[in-house]
Formats: C-alpha cells, sequence, structure tokens
C-alpha cells in the first residue's frame, strides 16, 4: 500500500519526465552551448576558444542593427496585415458560416497542405516581372514597363503575410466561436447598436484569440529568411539571412551565436512580457487549441 | 494544417456545444466577398502549382506555358535525389510523430491530471520552445552538435524536430485534460482497474481526439519544416531543403506534381476526418 | 560548456590528421604483412576485409583520442605498403605519400559513389534531363554507379553545411564533390578534409590534363585535386532587352539598367570581380585597391537589383534581370533551354577560376570516385562534356573529339559543334588568357579584413 502511495506520488513526475528531459537536454541545454560559444574567440583554422569576448554582441548590433530593426518591422507589419486581412475572415466565418463553417475553414487552409517553400516559390513565379500577374497589367499599360515587385520589400512583407495569416485565422476563429449567442443577444437587448455591441462584447472576447495569433505570427514572421531569400533584394535582408551567412559562409560561429542569441532574448522578452500580462496558459492555449 | 481543423472541432466540441441559433446578424455582402477574395488568394499558388505540373515545358525552366502533358506524372521517379528526399521526409515525419506524440501526450496528461511541483518551470520552457524564433532554435542545435561533434544527418533531424513538436503536443493534450472530469477514472479505480489499466483503457479513449490533434500538428510542422532542419541536415536532404535548392536553378516540373499528391492526399485525408467528424456530430445531435 | 570547440575535437586540427592516419594504420598494414606471407589468396581476402576496416576506422578516429602512432612505426610500414600496392611509385617519397599509399592499397571497389556537384556543370540527355551520358558510359565501362546530385549552390554555404562532419571525422555524405579554388578549397587542405589522390590512379590525367591544370598554384602536384572545368566570371545580358552590345565591366553600373542588373552575393567572384573592374589584377591586389573595388560596388549598389547565388540564372533567363555577373557555361546552357543570352568577358579582363574535383576525407567509396575522377580526363569525355556545358575543358585534346563530332554532325548541330571546337570559351587562346586572372590568395588574417570590407555590399 505504501509503495503504491509513493508510485502514485512518483507517477506523474516519471511521465513528465522523458518530454522534460528531451527538453532540457535539446533546447535549454543548446541555448547554453549557443551562450557559450558566442563569447568565444578564434577562426576554423585555429579553432575556437572561450575569451569571454562579450564584445561579440556589442560588435554584432552595431554591424547588423539595421537588419535587427528591419526584422522587427517586417514582423510587425506582416502581423497587422494579418489580424487585417484574417479578423473579418475569421468573424465571417464563425458568425456567418452557418451549416459551412467547418468546410469554409478546411478550403481557407487547403493551400498550407503544400509545402511552405514550394508556396514561397510559386509567388516568386507568380510575381515575376514580366510573369502572369504583372505581364496583363503591363500589356494594357495599368504599370509602367519597369514596375516589379520581386526585390521589394512589398514581396517580403507580402510573402510573409501570406504564409502567417492561417496562424491568425485559426485562434481568431476558436475564440469567436467560443462567444455563446446569448451574450451576443444579450448585447442586442442592452445596447442599441451593432457597432457599440460589436466593440464591447465581440472584439474583448476575441482578443485572446488575437494575441494568441500574434504570438504564433510575429516570432516566426521576424525571423524567417526563406521569404527573404526568396523574394527579396538588395535591401531586404532580414536578420535571419545574416544568421544563416555567419553560420555558413563565414563560419564565424561566435558570431552567429551572439546574434541568434539576441534574437532569441529579444523576441523572448517580448513575448514574455506580453504573456505575464494576459496569461502564459490562456495565450499557449488558444494558440495550439 | 489539417490538425488545426482537428484541433479547433476538438475545442469547439469540448466546450459546451451552443444550441444551434439564430445568430441576428445583417447579411451584408462585403464580408461574404472579403472571405472569398482571401481564399482565392490563398490558394492562387497552390492552384499555379498544380496548373504547371501539367505543363509541357521542354528546357530547364518551368515558367511559359508550353502545352498540357502527363509526361511529369509518368515520369515522377527520374530524379532520384528528388524522390530519395521526399521518402527521407516521409521517414523522419513518422519517426518523429510517434516520438513526440508520445512524449508529449505523457507530458500533457500528467500538466493536465496532477499537481506537479515545477510544473512552473516547466510550463516556462514549454513555452519559450513554442515561442522561440525558429532560426535560433536551429542555430543553437546546430552549436551544441558542433561542440559535442554529433553527427548531422539523419537523426540530428529527428531530435530537433521532436525538441519543437513535444511542447505542442503537451499542450494540445493538456489542453484536451482541462476539458475531462476525474470522477470518470476515479470510477475505474473504484471498480478494481490498476492506474496501468486505468489509463489505457479510460484516459487515453478520452484524450484521444487531442493526441490524434497533436500527432498531425507534428506531421505537418516536420515535414515541412526547412529553417530548423536546414541548420542540423548535415547532407541529408530532406523534401524542403530539395526544393528550396532546386529553386535556384529551376524547379522540376516533379516538384509541382509531388505537391500536388501530397495535397491531394491532405485533402483526402482532411475530408474523410471531416466527412467521418459530421457523421459523429449528427449521430451526437440525434441523440 | 566552456570547453573550446578546437581544442575538444582534435579533428579541428590539421597538422594532427597525418599522424591518426598513420596511428590507424600502421596496425592493419602491419596485419597485412602477415597475411601477405600466408599466400596471394589470403592477401585477397585480408584486403577487402581491411578496406572497410580502414574507411570505418578513418571515420571513427575523432572519438577515439589515441595517441599518434610515432614516425618509425610508420616508417616500418612503408615497405609493406609499397609491397602491398604494385603501383604506388607514381608517388613521392615523403612519409605522408606512404601513408596514402597504404590507405589506397586498402580501398576496394563498392560500386557507387556519391558525387556533389554544381547545377548546370554536366552533360544532360536531351531528351531526359535527369540523364547523363557521361555518367551512364561511366557506369557501363566500370559498373560503378553514380549518385549524382546538384547541391553545390556556392562554395561557401557547401563549405558550411559539411564542415561539421569533416571536421568529426565523419563521412560527410560525399565522395567526390567539386570545389572552386579560392578560400574554400585552400582551407579544406588546410584543416586535412581532403583525401590525398592516388596519383597511380591518375593516368589519363597526367596523359591529357592541359599544362594550365597541371600542378596548380592552389595545390601543388595535385595532390588533393584535379579540375573538373574552368570558368570566367564575365557578364552574361539578354541583347534584346539591354538593346546594345556590352563589353565592359562599367556597363552594370549603367543607370540605364537600374533595378534590372544583378551581382554575385560571394566573397571571390564579387569582389575579384570589382577588382578587375577597377583594372587590377586581383592576384597582386593590395588593400587600397580592395578599397576602391569596395567604392566601385557602393557606387552601383543602388541600381542592383539583387546580389545572387547560383540563382541568377533564373531572372535573367526570365527577364527579371537584364544584365547580370554570370558564369560563362551557365549562359551557354540556359540558352540550351531556351534563353536568348549573352555572355562577354569583358574588355578590363575577368576572374577565371578552376573548379576541382576532390575526395572528401572519410569518403565512403574513395576508389569508385577515384576512378571516376580519371575516367573524365579520357578525351572523349572530355569532348562529352565540353559540347554540353561549354565551360573552359581541361583536356586540350577534347578539341579533335569535337572536330570529328563536328564533321559527323550535320545541319545546325555541325555549325554549333564547329563553333563550338573554335569557341574561346573552351580553348580560350593565349591572348585571352592573359586578360583572365585568378582569385586573390588571402591569409586568414587578409580574409577577415576582405569579408569586412566585402559583406556589407551583398549583405545588408
Amino acid at each position: 500500500m505504501v509503495r503504491r502511495k509513493l508510485m502514485g506520488r512518483l507517477a506523474p513526475y516519471l511521465l513528465v519526465l522523458p518530454g522534460w528531459l528531451w527538453l532540457v537536454i535539446f533546447f535549454v541545454i543548446p541555448v547554453i552551448a549557443m551562450l557559450s560559444l558566442s563569447t568565444q574567440t578564434g577562426d576554423l583554422i585555429d579553432g575556437f576558444t572561450q575569451t569571454f569576448h562579450w564584445q561579440n554582441y556589442l560588435d554584432g548590433w552595431n554591424e547588423y542593427h539595421v537588419e535587427f530593426i528591419r526584422s522587427v518591422i517586417y514582423g510587425a507589419i506582416a502581423t497587422i496585415l494579418c489580424i487585417v486581412i484574417g479578423y473579418p475572415v475569421a468573424y465571417w466565418i464563425a458568425f456567418r458560416g452557418g451549416h459551412r463553417k467547418s468546410s469554409l475553414l478546411f478550403l481557407l487552409l487547403l493551400p498550407f497542405f503544400v509545402s511552405f517553400v514550394i508556396r514561397v516559390v510559386s509567388w516568386q513565379f507568380m510575381l515575376a516581372d514580366n510573369g502572369i500577374i504583372l505581364e496583363p497589367l503591363k500589356a494594357i499599360h495599368l504599370l509602367p514597363a519597369d514596375f516589379h515587385i520581386l526585390a521589394t520589400a512589398t514581396a517580403v512583407v507580402g510573402g510573409l503575410t501570406y504564409n502567417f495569416v492561417p496562424f491568425m485565422i485559426l485562434p481568431i476563429y476558436v475564440a469567436l466561436e467560443r462567444i455563446h449567442p446569448e451574450v451576443m443577444e444579450a448585447a442586442g437587448d442592452l445596447y442599441a447598436t451593432r457597432r457599440a455591441a460589436f466593440r464591447r462584447v465581440v472584439l474583448p472576447l476575441s482578443m485572446p484569440g488575437v494575441f494568441a495569433g500574434v504570438l504564433l505570427t510575429f516570432v516566426p514572421a521576424a525571423a524567417d529568411y526563406v521569404n527573404a531569400s526568396i523574394l527579396g533584394g538588395t535591401d531586404q535582408t532580414m536578420i535571419g539571412n545574416v544568421i544563416e551567412t555567419e553560420y555558413f559562409t563565414n563560419t564565424n560561429y561566435p558570431m552567429a551565436s551572439a546574434l541568434s542569441f539576441i534574437l532569441m532574448a529579444a523576441l523572448l522578452i517580448g513575448v514574455f512580457i506580453y504573456a505575464k500580462v494576459l496569461g502564459t496558459r490562456e495565450v499557449l492555449d488558444m494558440a495550439v487549441a | 494544417m489539417s490538425t488545426t481543423i482537428e484541433a479547433s472541432s476538438t475545442a469547439t466540441s469540448g466546450a459546451v456545444a451552443p444550441p444551434p441559433t439564430v445568430h441576428k446578424v445583417r447579411r451584408g455582402w462585403l464580408l461574404p466577398t472579403w472571405g472569398w477574395i482571401v481564399i482565392v488568394w490563398l490558394a492562387s499558388p497552390v492552384i499555379v502549382m498544380i496548373v504547371f505540373g501539367f505543363n509541357n515545358t521542354s528546357g530547364k525552366f518551368n515558367i511559359q506555358w508550353q502545352g498540357f502533358t502527363l509526361t511529369w506524372y509518368r515520369n515522377l521517379f527520374v530524379i532520384p535525389q528528388l524522390t530519395d528526399s521526399l521518402i527521407t521526409s516521409i521517414e523522419i515525419s513518422v519517426i518523429v510523430t510517434i516520438i513526440a506524440t508520445a512524449l508529449g501526450t505523457l507530458m500533457g496528461f500528467a500538466l493536465g491530471r496532477y499537481r506537479i511541483r515545477g510544473a512552473g518551470s516547466i510550463n516556462l520552457v514549454m513555452f519559450a520552445n513554442i515561442a522561440a524564433p525558429e532560426v535560433a532554435l536551429g542555430a543553437a542545435l546546430l552549436s551544441l552538435f558542433l561542440t559535442i561533434g554529433f553527427p548531422l544527418g539523419f537523426w540530428s533531424i529527428v531530435i530537433v524536430q521532436v525538441m519543437f513538436s513535444i511542447a505542442y503536443v503537451a499542450v494540445t493534450v493538456r489542453a484536451r485534460m482541462a476539458g475531462l472530469a476525474p470522477s470518470v477514472e476515479e470510477a475505474a479505480r473504484d471498480l478494481g482497474a490498476g492506474p496501468i489499466v486505468t489509463f489505457f483503457r479510460v484516459t487515453i479513449p478520452m484524450i484521444t481526439p487531442g493526441i490524434m490533434a497533436g500527432a498531425l500538428l507534428t506531421f505537418a510542422l516536420s515535414i515541412d519544416d526547412y529553417i530548423i532542419t536546414s541548420f542540423n541536415a548535415g547532407s541529408t536532404v530532406t523534401f524542403p531543403l530539395w526544393v528550396f535548392g532546386a529553386a535556384r536553378t529551376g524547379v522540376p516540373p516533379q516538384v509541382n506534381v509531388m505537391g500536388t499528391l501530397i495535397f491531394a492526399f491532405g485533402v483526402v485525408l482532411a475530408a474523410i476526418g471531416f466527412v467521418t467528424g459530421r457523421r459523429k456530430k449528427r449521430q451526437l445531435d440525434g441523440e | 560548456m566552456t570547453d573550446t570547440m578546437g581544442s575538444n575535437n582534435p579533428g579541428e586540427h590539421p597538422q594532427m590528421s597525418p599522424d591518426w592516419l598513420r596511428g590507424l594504420l600502421m596496425p592493419r598494414v602491419s596485419r597485412r604483412m602477415a597475411l601477405q606471407a600466408g599466400g596471394a589468396s589470403a592477401l585477397a581476402l585480408a584486403l577487402s576485409a581491411c578496406g572497410v576496416a580502414g574507411v570505418k576506422a578513418a571515420q571513427s578516429t575523432p572519438s577515439s583520442p589515441s595517441a599518434p602512432a610515432p614516425t618509425s612505426v610508420a616508417g616500418g610500414a612503408t615497405s609493406a605498403a609499397d609491397a602491398g600496392s604494385s603501383s604506388s611509385s607514381a608517388a613521392t617519397t615523403s612519409t605522408t605519400a606512404d601513408v596514402n599509399a597504404a590507405y589506397w592499397a586498402a580501398q576496394t571497389k563498392t560500386g557507387e559513389f556519391n558525387f556533389a556537384n554544381w547545377p548546370l556543370y554536366i552533360d544532360v540527355n536531351p531528351n531526359n534531363k535527369n540523364d547523363h551520358p557521361s555518367i551512364d558510359l561511366f557506369t557501363q565501362q566500370t559498373g560503378i554507379k553514380v549518385n549524382y546530385s546538384e547541391v553545390i549552390q556556392d562554395d561557401a554555404p557547401f563549405f558550411g553545411k559539411i564542415r561539421p562532419q569533416l571536421a568529426a571525422g565523419q563521412y560527410c555524405g560525399y565522395d567526390l564533390m567539386v570545389i572552386t579554388n579560392g578560400i574554400y578549397l585552400t582551407l579544406l587542405i588546410e584543416l586535412g578534409y581532403l583525401t590525398p589522390l592516388d596519383q597511380s590512379k591518375m593516368t589519363n590525367f597526367y596523359a591529357n590534363a592541359s599544362s594550365a591544370v597541371k600542378n596548380p598554384s592552389f595545390d601543388p602536384g595535385n595532390v588533393h585535386s584535379m579540375a573538373w572545368q574552368s570558368g570566367i566570371t564575365g557578364i552574361g545580358y539578354n541583347p534584346k532587352l539591354v538593346g546594345r552590345k556590352i563589353t565592359s565591366w562599367q556597363d552594370l553600373l549603367d543607370p540605364k539598367f537600374k533595378g534590372k542588373i544583378g551581382m554575385f552575393a560571394d566573397n571571390e567572384d564579387l569582389p575579384n570581380a570589382a577588382l578587375c573592374a577597377i583594372g587590377v589584377d586581383p592576384a597582386t591586389s593590395t588593400q587600397a585597391d580592395w578599397q576602391k573595388a569596395v567604392a566601385w560596388l557602393q557606387k552601383g549598389k543602388p541600381l542592383v537589383r539583387q546580389y545572387y547565388h547560383q540563382d541568377y540564372i533564373q531572372p535573367l533567363s526570365r527577364g527579371d534581370i537584364w544584365v547580370s555577373m554570370a558564369w560563362s557555361g551557365d549562359i551557354f546552357q540556359a540558352n540550351a533551354s531556351g534563353a536568348n543570352l549573352e555572355f562577354v568577358v569583358p574588355e578590363e579582363g575577368a576572374p577565371i577560376w578552376t573548379d576541382n574535383m576532390c575526395i572528401a576525407k572519410g569518403a565512403e567509396h574513395p576508389l569508385d570516385a577515384m576512378t571516376y575522377m580519371d575516367f573524365v580526363y579520357e578525351p572523349k569525355i572530355a569532348a562529352m562534356l565540353a559540347e554540353a556545358i561549354n565551360y573552359i575543358t581541361p583536356v586540350r585534346s577534347a578539341k579533335t573529339f569535337i572536330e570529328a563530332d563536328a564533321a559527323k554532325a550535320t545541319g545546325s548541330d555541325k555549325a554549333s559543334l564547329q563553333q563550338l571546337a573554335s569557341s574561346p570559351l573552351i580553348f580560350p587562346p593565349q591572348d585571352e588568357l592573359s586578360r583572365l586572372h585568378y582569385y586573390r590568395v588571402l591569409t586568414q588574417a587578409e580574409l577577415k579584413t576582405w569579408n569586412a570590407m566585402f559583406e556589407p555590399i551583398y549583405q545588408s
């Protein structure tokens, strides 16, 4: 009986243990390893030595703060666009979808069965200077002949918005779905205007969904480099591209680690403050559910 | 992405089901128009991909429409590297899904059912894991692998992908647990079932929708991952990595075909889930 | 965690690698020596057994930090190695060479190998773009299957990808890879990441290779590499869109082409081309020259649409860019698949480079790769490749074969083959060669400065 009790008390920990270990070994420790690598100096030939060279961080920031700021701005614009585009769609499906709700949602998500990389490449193809979108517009002189979208910030932000909009629509939809119609009715009884009902009832109730959506959209958008490298041009390099180059082209591991660490720390601190204000679990549950 | 549908329907059915009522919403045309525009916008690159899988292109570049052909469907597997990459991707995703689902389910179950000391830090780590930028995750793992000299390749990819999937599964399962009353399990135990029997015969079936959602999400994340995988792949080439490389000189039409087939597979899978879900719901409604 | 990457891992120390190799191979060689006495059949048996073991062991070296074998042991084994391999006489007489001979003696044919190459860099069957006739021929003749993949987009990222595995002493997934002379080939050699070639298996090479690729400055004695092709970094353009002849690097700075100009995004072609553009021979350039080259590039930056790797060829063919830094053969291949582009060696001169076949350390199929490397030095094969990819062939006698093919051919094929046989891009005449400059060779310290100066151009 005693043994059983002990087992009972230990069981939860045993259940958590394997997953927890995996996360610690392959997530927590790597972050520490990265931190360690980020303050080393040296090169490939001589090897890298730990010298607690925190200067790497300063150098990294000085050299690449433009890319950092650009990434945050692109991520933010893409996130805002996702809300602007996605909220009405989520609202439409949640309140006007009727019995077609699931079908509409399904239709919306269909394209995302196709690989991320293929979708970006497909956009590159469609947006080509003389491609299937611009060519006709140029032919009827709606656009000047030298107009182009590829290799501009528009293309990159557009690509980011496109790729992350479902992560905005879904949590908002889930949040809206949970609003009981009675609440709406009560609001309708109490408030005169529809607009007021939306502003005072629907919008606040859907905010957890929006917050979850922001979390799921902003971080990956700001750290993405695939869109920038396929759709971008000379002045659209994002911090993800820089980190990739530092790792693979320059094999400057300390610098690459320092930049990754700055990026991760900046985004995580932001996210934590954000989550603290809103409640970690709520945001997380909403994000995944 | 199919997961998310699952998950969201789970969430809805988990909550107290709202009675089918008539919303008093204005029947404007603006909202549906917008909705359909967005749907078309989201689908456009996929439509282009499907169409150009039938393009009778002759050069290296699949750019201009040159007539209809089924050649690429017939010669789907003539690029050995492409075929290998797809097989590699599927193998990795299956392994990752099994491991991550198992570990994540146990974790989510324990977190949802028991009060665990240190749950706070576990939550924190899981949250950080989900919220961390992919490029930093990939880079961090690479740093570790470099430091300890772990070989990059198939298994390093499996490790990283499990790493970024566990938390998703755990959170999904935990969310499901939150909607369940422990009384059923207690009842089972009162009837003489041991904890292990209870777990497998009672708990698992109850949280199966959550587990399935987590597993599907993991599979989707895994098979599509580019950024984290590219950092830790060594010379192993997964499907997204191959396509990204090929994109630099021209994606062969076989990629369009494979994309189309994967797409079709996803559609069929989701449609089946959708239809059965509906039938179940109808049965429930009928009761 | 505070351990350094370098000291943690012996694989980082290039100077140690010959020692390990020695330490590793010695016991096996002596075992072989013993077996040799047992008779020829026993030897054959042992050879095949050793072959596998040798490769495997070489792979696992870094994880076993055993003390390197003393040199005297290596010396003792020399005779065994020599006796074991019938044809190691071609090798030079240093100890390393003996170890190398022993290594090669221990290798056996595996029937396949993995080949990492660049895109658009081999002949293709016109009916099936994924079939390569020269490779088919090789497989037919030798029974060795070639797993051919075009995974190299640029030297730097490829090096970055395989480096961790090579450093750990693991098989990097490729036996044969094609690396451009320059920073990364030098790094690979200096770090000891390449398997020295078996000079005795380079008969075609020594018989047919043109003098330009024999004993090159970046790899004296062809210890680690054999040229695959050489090429020129010049300008590729779309004559219809540009509307005039392009002759000079300065055309890349023509404001008329604003937003339609492409340049390379790397630390070799871009800087070296820029040095040529300002009239400096890159090979003898000084830091002051670099500064000027950077200024030239900065001036062009607002006009440039994008800095590309291998991916420039698609927008160029498509018309998204009109004029771009380009590799000679790419333009030819793009035209072969429907584009209508021209390539020019600018009047100021241009960078010339050689891409080299080399065998990665820890290769699992080195002998098969070695066989292939020499195979492409058959003039007939070299001609096949030259006809298809239009780069400077390392085998001048390929010309006769191209001429012969031209004589046999009819119509437009005949004309184009005749043109090929006299093409300065495949067989550059002497005066043309004098306008072409090899990349600047950089020390590690110089490389840091160089990167710091040029990287902001393409990475911002």
